[in-house]
């Protein structure tokens, strides 16, 4: 395992921030946002990632993806970071993609291809509450004829409006507070007894509230095993907080080179403000700890790869490291630009938004802190 | 991959086989550490063995060629046999500011000859070298330096003060930073090496908080110094400087990953139910830690492919060495008034409250960590003016 990329990686980089930068742009989230759209995101755009491969990333070549792994996954949501794209790629490529992997056949057949061809989103609805705690599942699914029926609410389904189909965790055993009993669903977007309050959420996305009323399903519709769940989740858990983390650190690099160019730039008492030694410090700083949480995000990526059981962790030390990296960044990136960091003309304000964001998503600094701790025993 | 593979087998059977069991034991204080040199007494049987085999296979330096007593390993095979000596938990059979520093200097600036007479001597652990750079007026402004050495013709006359000099006491030969043109500030500096023992030389230790003394005043009264012991050019010794000082650097940067532990809070699990906010610290801290030593795995490929920025090591330092006091606060306020003992046996002679103090040194020496994030600000973020 090296921590550098190798010749096709850095190629794909190449291909990925010459796309985001010239389609996807942070003009282009603001596009979006002022029309006040209702998806959050542009489904032209999600077609064009589909044309550049980018949706298949995780999808095996015998399905018809390309069958790489979360090294690249990362590599695009990095860009995606940096330039603020609006997409549904982290729900839909990454963690559904992940969790369809373990699909059967049928379920595969049914929804790669939408997603190959840049036409299908997906929703994850896990989160119950408003902070992550993924065991404390309590959506009933209860067995009811061939299939089962569903019973409770999520909430920070991130897309889940646009969603064409919602993979739904569910509690079909066990009680609240445990990893057994749990029971993936893949719930189409029509089902009776779905209903949905999407909201515009602080980084101009959109996510909703979902609420399940005797929701019926098939038995065809369990993704992995009844009951058997948490085996799924827990890969879809460390798929999402790992790419989430490298979202975060292009977030962070984004907001950090805006930072740097302006500390080059602004003149105040006939100097630039990059020369003053209070500056360059925590610039120094600021960097030094971009630097960490992108090596935290590439070894997580790298376990992940490489099917390593300690990738459980490293993808909760991504997740914290990244999380405090980026939100460093954008803080310092407010402050060091001054009034003009507080108006919404300047797009640091959107990376600051788009942090806080994805610090919750699926965990954040202190859940990840804990389950460090956790996970070495204390 | 395979070849790298059949690599990994084969140093780990050597390291199975050769590897004494007391030197697989972690090393409790510093006398444990083997040092080397004219007058070092071998703590065990076992050391010697451990350290006379590596240096037999070349192993003492993996990375160096072999004509110069190293192994001729590449980046990658150095990396897997670190791995291996790490998985067995065998203890670096020697240390030296002759491997980390002088070495690598001698490798890129030194004579066929200075290489061919010099390396083998450290690799065999012979030669103990130390470093004679600061001086009470030339701290984080090193280039100020006075030492004087006055041309001779066939040698110089060296008259001046270094301190902060690591083990002066004990070393056997010094590589030292001597001003050879006092009107020219930065090309007035050569690189000298000579005996400790030459007359002249004398040194006095230095006592730090932590009660011990690792490091010296070093003075020299019209010492001798044949024209023939300089390391690259006349006037240039500065480059040569420069450049150990990125070792230096790299060296101690590896501090914050530490020990091969894989968290600091997992050590003191029994002790944490009734401290909830200290659990909480150390939890911030094992991100940090575990965060760091993947960085630092991602620095050392790209060192050594050549990717990573030449003022990178700086970075390093800086984070290596914060990350090491945090973590040594914690480790003392986890051992709570235990940790407060100073010279009892049960304590090893107060080894958590001096390792402690020792580390409030990491951000001072080999550069401030203010200078770092200077040079990390000018050189990589390419921040304006002085």
């Amino acid at each position: 395992m090296a921590m550098t990329y190798n010749e096709d990686q850095s190629m794909l980089r190449d291909s990925a921030r010459d796309f985001m930068s010239t389609e996807a742009p942070v003009a282009h989230l603001r596009k979006y946002r002022d029309m006040d759209c209702k998806d959050g995101f542009s489904h032209d755009l999600w077609k064009q990632f589909a044309e550049m491969g980018f949706t298949g990333i995780l999808i095996p070549e015998a399905d018809g993806g390309l069958g790489m792994g979360h090294i690249e996954a990362g590599i695009v949501l990095e860009e995606i970071g940096r330039n603020l794209s609006p997409s549904p790629f982290l729900s839909t490529s990454v963690v559904a993609a992940e969790a369809l992997k373990a699909a059967d056949k049928a379920m595969r057949d049914r929804w790669f291809p939408g997603i190959l061809a840049g036409e299908t989103v997906i929703g994850i609805a896990i989160e119950e509450g408003k902070k992550h705690h993924p065991e404390k599942i309590a959506l009933k699914a209860e067995r009811s004829g061939n299939g089962f029926r569903l019973n409770g609410a999520k909430q920070f389904v991130v897309q889940g409006r646009s969603a064409d189909m919602l993979i739904v965790a569910a509690r079909t055993g066990g009680a609240v507070g445990e990893t057994d009993g749990l029971t993936l669903f893949a719930v189409e977007k029509d089902a009776a007894g779905l209903s949905m309050d999407a909201a515009r959420t602080v980084d101009s996305a959109m996510a909703a509230r979902m609420a399940f009323d005797g929701v019926e399903v098939t038995a065809d519709a369990v993704i992995g095993d009844v009951d058997g769940g948490w085996t799924v989740l827990a890969k879809m858990l460390n798929a999402g907080r790992t790419g989430s983390a490298a979202e975060m650190v292009g977030v962070g690099t984004g907001a950090m080179d805006l930072t740097f160019d302006y500390l080059k730039q602004r003149k105040q008492f006939g100097r630039v403000i990059g020369e003053f030694q209070a500056l360059q410090h925590r610039a120094a700083h600021l960097y030094g700890e971009m630097e960490m949480a992108r090596s935290a995000v590439l070894k997580a990526q790298n376990l992940l790869d490489e099917d390593d059981p300690r990738a459980e962790l490293y993808a909760s030390v991504a997740k914290a490291k990244a999380g405090l990296a980026c939100c460093l960044s954008v803080r310092e990136g407010v402050q060091m630009h001054g009034g003009i960091g507080m108006t919404d003309e300047y797009d640091i304000g959107l990376y600051m938004k788009r942090d806080r964001a994805l610090a919750e998503f699926m965990g954040d600094i202190y859940f990840h802190a804990d389950r460090v701790a956790k996970l070495n025993g204390y | 991959m395979s070849e790298l593979e059949a690599f990994r087998t084969e140093i780990r059977a050597w390291i199975e086989a050769n590897c004494p069991p007391e030197m697989k034991t972690p090393i409790k204080s510093d006398d444990d550490t083997c040092w080397g040199g004219r007058n070092f007494v071998f703590q065990s049987e076992a050391q010697k063995q451990w350290m006379e085999r590596c240096a037999e296979k070349g192993l003492t330096v993996p990375d160096w060629p072999k004509e110069y007593g190293g192994a001729g390993l590449s980046p990658a095979e150095t990396k897997i046999f670190r791995q291996e000596m790490a998985r067995a938990g065998a203890r670096s059979p020697l240390n030296s500011f002759g491997i980390w520093m002088l070495g690598p200097a001698l490798l890129k600036f030194g004579s066929e000859e200075q290489k061919r007479h010099y390396l083998p001597q450290i690799a065999r652990g012979e030669i103990r070298w130390c470093q004679g750079y600061s001086e009470p007026g030339s701290g984080s402004d090193l280039v100020s330096l006075q030492t004087f050495g006055e041309d001779k013709g066939d040698h110089w006359v060296v008259n001046g003060q270094k301190i902060w000099t690591s083990y002066a006491d004990k070393a056997d030969w010094i590589f030292c930073l001597v001003r050879t043109d006092k009107a020219n500030k930065y090309q007035g500096i050569s690189f000298l090496l000579f005996d400790m023992e030459t007359p002249g030389v004398s040194t006095k230790p230095i006592k730090l908080i932590s009660g011990n003394s690792p490091f010296c005043e070093t003075f020299f009264d019209n010492v001798v110094v044949p024209k023939h012991q300089i390391v690259g050019e006349l006037n240039r010794g500065w480059d040569v400087a420069k450049y150990l000082l990125g070792h230096e650097r790299e060296m101690i940067s590896g501090m914050g990953g530490d020990g091969g532990t894989a968290s600091l809070g997992g050590g003191f699990k029994d002790a944490l139910g009734d401290e909830p906010i200290l659990r909480a610290q150390l939890a911030m801290f094992d991100v940090e830690s575990l965060a760091f030593r993947a960085h630092s795995e991602r620095f050392m490929d790209e060192w050594k492919t050549g990717k990573a920025h030449p003022a990178y090591s700086n970075l390093m330092k800086y984070i290596g060495t914060e990350l090491n006091k945090k973590r040594h606060e914690l480790v003392m306020a986890a051992g709570g008034s235990d940790a407060l003992e100073w010279e009892s046996e049960r304590s090893h002679g107060g080894k958590r409250a001096r390792d402690w103090l020792r580390t409030k040194a990491n951000s001072i020496e080999g550069g401030t960590s203010e200078v770092m994030l200077n040079v990390v600000a000018k050189r990589i973020l390419d921040m304006p003016g002085a």
